[in-house]
């Protein structure tokens, strides 16, 4: 869980410093409906309402958008998956990178419903389409790296399964004259 | 099936976006200062990461390298102090006229330079913000601009750091003045999200005659901008709207707001 919240909080911070993806694509890339998709196939619903509530605010405090309004469509796009995380192919990369494509289309969307529903004004228009077909794109992008990055984090930091050996002392045939 | 965990999970949730939607709008701001102050230390490492090459890039100057950049920058320091000191004498000069003609004196714009420390993560704002504050004097609806020219207004100040909303967000209208011989007045408002550079000018008279090229600057109405900062240029003529009753067109803004590095606060 800390590792998934402390990506998650460099996921945020690396999305307002570093502008390539702003420059080269005329789009940011949102990490956090990526990680959403580890988060509901891999771990528990506790992980994922706090990474709901943590990322949506991080990426809520660093942004125009009133606070909060992002909780809702990461949740949104977690909860269920988490429900039925056992009719998933989890450890497929086009699962997962179907998954976090369907993650990265509908919390933009999700998220800008909201902020109208709620009376502002956010800057839309026909170039908002690219955007978000970016967005899409780079979230797909990002689900297997995601999956790859933990997979190696858990190889790496976590205790390794032991392995049983097939040797049993009280079977060992004893040769040799007494 | 739902789990009483699962019921729990959504309770809450809904319950915590609900109540941070609902606290009053200071409370939000402090909130939100608050939780973006976590990101402080990451702040410097990034602005640390960024100077890297530069700094690299100076070490491997060579000294002759270095002499005439020195030089170059002598003869411009040279250039501008006779430039300020005409520019000195024409305020005076100025100054004087108003005197005796009776109009109050114009006070001298006093500016502090701020670096950019992040943009907006999302892409239906275009914000920024900078590294001064309320312990800098900063409040709100200050303008902020380039050399170039205008770039927004302080949006919101926290103690160490401010959000910039920038020209061409739907928060940021500007009234402005086309510098032509009837001095057309319209509004600065949002363009296309895509592109970065080009505004829309609306609300002109149906009558306006503009030609690309002609400069926009700020008209000085509205009470947040000073008049005469520039604003950019007319980018294509003007097209009727609303049955010709009034005329919008595109505006080129001068400052290139892609890639604002170091921005002025300019205090009245």
């Amino acid at each position: 869980m800390i590792l998934i919240l402390a990506a998650a909080f460099l996921a945020v911070f690396a999305e307002a410093a570093f502008q390539l993806p702003r420059h080269l694509f005329g789009a940011q890339v949102d990490l956090l409906p990526a990680l959403m998709i580890y988060a509901a196939l891999n771990t528990n619903v506790a992980t994922v309402s706090l990474l709901a509530v943590a990322g949506g605010l991080w990426f809520d405090a660093l942004s125009a958008n009133p606070l909060g309004v992002s909780i809702l469509p990461l949740f949104a796009v977690g909860f269920p998956i988490c429900l039925r995380r056992d009719l998933i192919l989890r450890e497929l990369p086009f699962a997962q990178i179907v998954l976090g494509a369907a993650a990265s289309a509908a919390v933009p969307v999700l998220g800008v419903l909201l902020l109208l529903t709620g009376g502002q004004e956010p800057l839309l228009g026909w170039g908002s389409l690219w955007q978000w077909l970016v967005m899409i794109a780079g979230g797909a992008a990002a689900t297997p790296v995601i999956f790859a990055l933990f997979d190696w984090c858990h190889h790496s930091l976590g205790y390794q399964p032991q392995t049983e050996t097939s040797f049993r002392p009280d079977r060992e045939i004893r040769r040799g004259r007494k | 099936m739902l789990k009483r965990k699962h019921y729990l999970a959504l309770g809450a949730v809904t319950l915590v976006t609900a109540l941070v939607l609902s606290l009053p709008s200071r409370a939000v701001s402090h909130l939100k200062l608050g939780i973006g102050g976590l990101f402080l230390p990451l702040f410097g490492a990034a602005n640390a990461a960024r100077q890297l090459p530069d700094r690299a890039a100076y070490a491997l100057l060579t000294r002759s390298e270095l002499l005439k950049e020195i030089e170059t920058l002598q003869n411009e320091n040279q250039r501008l102090k006779v430039q300020n000191s005409q520019a000195a004498a024409t305020a005076r000069e100025n100054d004087q006229l108003r005197a005796l003609v009776g109009w109050q004196r114009q006070q001298p714009w006093k500016l502090k330079l701020a670096s950019v420390v992040l943009r907006d993560p999302a892409n239906w704002w275009r914000t920024i913000q900078i590294d001064l504050g309320k312990r800098d004097g900063l409040v709100e609806n200050l303008p902020v601009l380039t050399s170039d020219g205008l770039v927004g207004r302080v949006s919101s100040v926290g103690y160490t750091r401010s959000q910039v909303v920038l020209i061409g967000d739907p928060r940021c209208r500007v009234s402005a003045r086309v510098v032509n011989p009837a001095h057309d007045m319209g509004v600065i408002s949002p363009g296309e999200p895509l592109e970065n550079s080009l505004v829309n000018l609306v609300y002109l008279s149906g009558n306006a005659n503009l030609k690309s090229g002609q400069e926009v600057v700020t008209s000085g109405e509205g009470g947040i901008f000073p008049a005469g900062i520039p604003i950019g240029l007319i980018a294509e003529n003007a097209r009727p709207v609303e049955s010709g009753i009034s005329a919008e067109t595109r505006v080129k803004l001068s400052a290139n707001l892609g890639a604002l590095d170091q921005v002025w606060v300019l205090f009245q």
